[in-house]
């Protein structure tokens, strides 16, 4: 798709004068380095994985993988267990996904603001973001701990020691994927925080004072100009980390591997298990292309609806 | 509070906000919030106000807790002694703190053989991923055209697809290459895999040195090559330093790759030797598990809070320009 570029390129408008022809070499010569392994370690297994959905290759067996055209998808299709981790993966990224721009917004307004801790609030915004994904499980599979977990003993403390005592908040059916959606929620919140603190320095000034003469409150002036003029970037930022979210494997590996009965199983642990617990490669691709598929789907119909929003103001 | 530090303060934030797709310049307070000072505190307090204010205190508040509890209480599990560990009624600060659990974690696992394989492999990953992604960051951002459409393209779809899609194949080349359970082959991949993102915010960074400068170095006689090393490339620094940092914590970081690729366990990462703490459910050994998990999350916080600036100057150069 790129190699189409490099003789159409002089023709376009010569911005850089004279010297463009020999650029043109150099900058071949300048892109190889970084394109050859992309194309060879990136595009290419993406590619390559694509095929394997239709195949029915297995790990560590002799026979040849054979080509088995659309059969990975109709067991796919029939496939009651994944389809269950799907509702999961769905439920498990709408519920990190909207929590966190809420959170994240209103940190991100706090932030903008004039206050006195914002900087520690910065600098604690960090930690997550740093963290490794393992680290952020184990620890807070530390909070979650049934006996020498805080969150129990906060409870107990509260008086709702009813609610608290000896829970374990991991390996309960009813409790483990709301569980989870909270660690979640905190570990992706700083980044979409910094995010949007950088989106709010591009609300025009000037309107918000003009808005604040003319006596607007504080939600009217969010509403008609400080969301606008952030919408795009809230736009960008939640679907980005509505994929990531769907996508995220290693923070629920940890905390609950996806237990307890599979109530935490996300489609990528399914089909990380699929793979290399059972070695079923080519269903294990197919899960992997069902997941770009919907997802895929279900980002062009947010996107489309978002942006007819925009044409009916 | 007077009116030339309100007019100071909006020149100078809207300085950034003209020049847009700039990374953060060193000493432009990017970020100030002169905005809504400028605009409120021009009223006397009020009464309403001030609730306000308690209000906003308040919900900063709920949040620095939100953000820090788990941390605290890391930190906290971390010093405790075995006994106070297995109370019922846990505290926030341990009575006898100690360091018994950073030892017994020594002596669980092997920490410091795994911090060695993460170090090798998030250095020489990083230093590679920047030596192959400048000379295209540079070519993307001073040449605009197809190419760096669809390289701003690829780096938004490599990060959309689901992990699984790409390791299955590449387990699979790599196991052709006689590169599973290696680490040449783990480094390998995570070259590629920061290339996108390294380029993203290469292509920032120098977007924001002054084509004018280069052109200048031009007229002065000046060859393309020399213009580069003499003129791009001490500007261009400081970026690729917070490039490679960012590449080098993502890659210290990373669990998913090293997991599937990593068999043997003298050559595992830290985040994969961390998860071998957890037993079989419920029976982990909270102490030393505390302590391997604080200890692995150090250098990549301390190096985080080096660049943070300068990283998400440089991701939303990338996002705001295209």
């Amino acid at each position: 798709m790129t190699l189409t570029t490099a003789p159409r390129r002089s023709t376009a408008p010569a911005a850089d004068g004279a010297a463009r022809p020999r650029r043109d070499l150099g900058a071949w010569f300048l892109v190889l380095p970084a394109l050859l392994p992309i194309l060879v370690l990136s595009v290419g297994p993406l590619l390559y994985g694509i095929g394997l959905a239709f195949t029915d290759a297995q790990s560590g067996r002799t026979q040849a993988t054979r080509f088995v055209g659309l059969l990975n998808f109709s067991d796919l299709f029939q496939d009651s267990l994944f389809w269950d981790s799907f509702r999961i993966g769905l439920i498990w990224a709408f519920g990190v996904t909207v929590p966190q721009f809420l959170l994240a917004l209103g940190l991100a307004l706090l932030l903008h603001l004039d206050l006195r801790l914002r900087w520690l609030a910065r600098a604690l915004a960090i930690i997550p973001w740093a963290m490794p994904e393992v680290v952020v499980g184990i620890m807070w599979r530390l909070v979650y701990h049934p006996d020498a977990g805080i969150l129990n003993e906060t409870l107990r403390g509260l008086g709702l020691s009813g609610a608290g005592d000896g829970r374990d908040w991991l390996s309960g059916l009813a409790t483990a994927l709301p569980a989870v959606i909270v660690v979640g929620v905190w570990a992706g919140m700083p980044q979409t925080t910094v995010t949007l603190l950088a989106g709010l320095q591009n609300v025009p000034r000037e309107l918000h004072e003009a808005a604040s003469m003319d006596g607007a409150g504080a939600w009217r002036r969010f509403r008609t100009v400080t969301w606008p003029a952030l919408k795009p970037i809230a736009l960008a930022v939640t679907a980005l980390n509505f994929i990531w979210n769907f996508n995220s494997f290693a923070l629920v590996f940890v905390l609950t591997d996806g237990g307890p009965g599979g109530r935490t199983r996300l489609p990528m642990l399914f089909a990380y298990e699929e793979a290399f617990r059972y070695g079923q490669f080519g269903y294990a691709a197919t899960m992997g292309l069902a997941m770009v598929a919907v997802i895929s789907v279900l980002l062009a119909v947010y996107l489309a609806g978002r942006l007819k929003g925009d044409d009916d103001r | 509070m007077t009116a030339t530090e309100s007019t100071g303060g909006s020149e100078r934030s809207s300085a950034p906000r003209g020049a847009g797709s700039a990374p953060v310049p060193r000493g432009t307070p990017r970020r100030t919030s002169t905005a809504r000072r400028t605009s409120t505190s021009r009223r006397r307090a009020t009464p309403r106000r001030t609730a306000t204010r308690a209000g906003q205190y308040a919900a900063l508040l709920g949040y620095l807790a939100f953000l820090a509890f788990p941390f605290l209480w890391l930190l906290s599990t971390a010093f405790k002694p075995p006994r106070e560990l297995s109370s019922m009624h846990p505290t926030w600060i341990p009575e006898a703190p100690t360091l018994e659990n950073f030892r017994q974690a020594f002596a669980q696992q092997p920490l410091l053989a795994a911090a060695g394989n993460s170090l090798l492999a998030a250095a020489v990953s990083a230093l590679l991923a920047i030596l192959l992604a400048t000379p295209m960051a540079y070519v993307l951002a001073r040449f605009r055209n197809r190419l760096s459409r669809a390289a701003t393209g690829w780096v938004v779809i490599s990060q959309a697809f689901p992990l699984v899609l790409v390791i299955i194949p590449l387990f699979l080349i790599l196991k052709g290459l006689h590169l599973v359970d290696s680490r040449i082959g783990l480094i390998m991949v995570y070259v590629v895999w920061s290339l996108p993102f390294a380029l993203w915010m290469l292509t920032g960074y120098v977007r924001a040195i002054p084509r004018e400068l280069e052109e200048a170095a031009a007229v002065d006689g000046a060859g393309r090559l020399r213009t580069l090393v003499s003129v791009t490339a001490p500007l261009l620094a400081p970026g690729l330093v917070a490039t490679a940092l960012f590449a080098f914590i993502t890659a210290w970081n990373e669990f998913f790759f090293a997991l599937v690729l990593l068999k043997s366990p003298e050559k595992q990462t830290l985040p994969v030797v961390l998860t071998h703490f957890l037993g079989a459910e419920g029976v982990a050994d909270l102490g030393p598990l505390a302590a391997a998990a604080l200890l692995a999350t150090l250098p990549s916080l301390l190096l985080f809070a080096a660049i943070q600036r300068r990283i998400t100057g440089g991701m939303l150069a990338g996002a705001v320009k295209n």
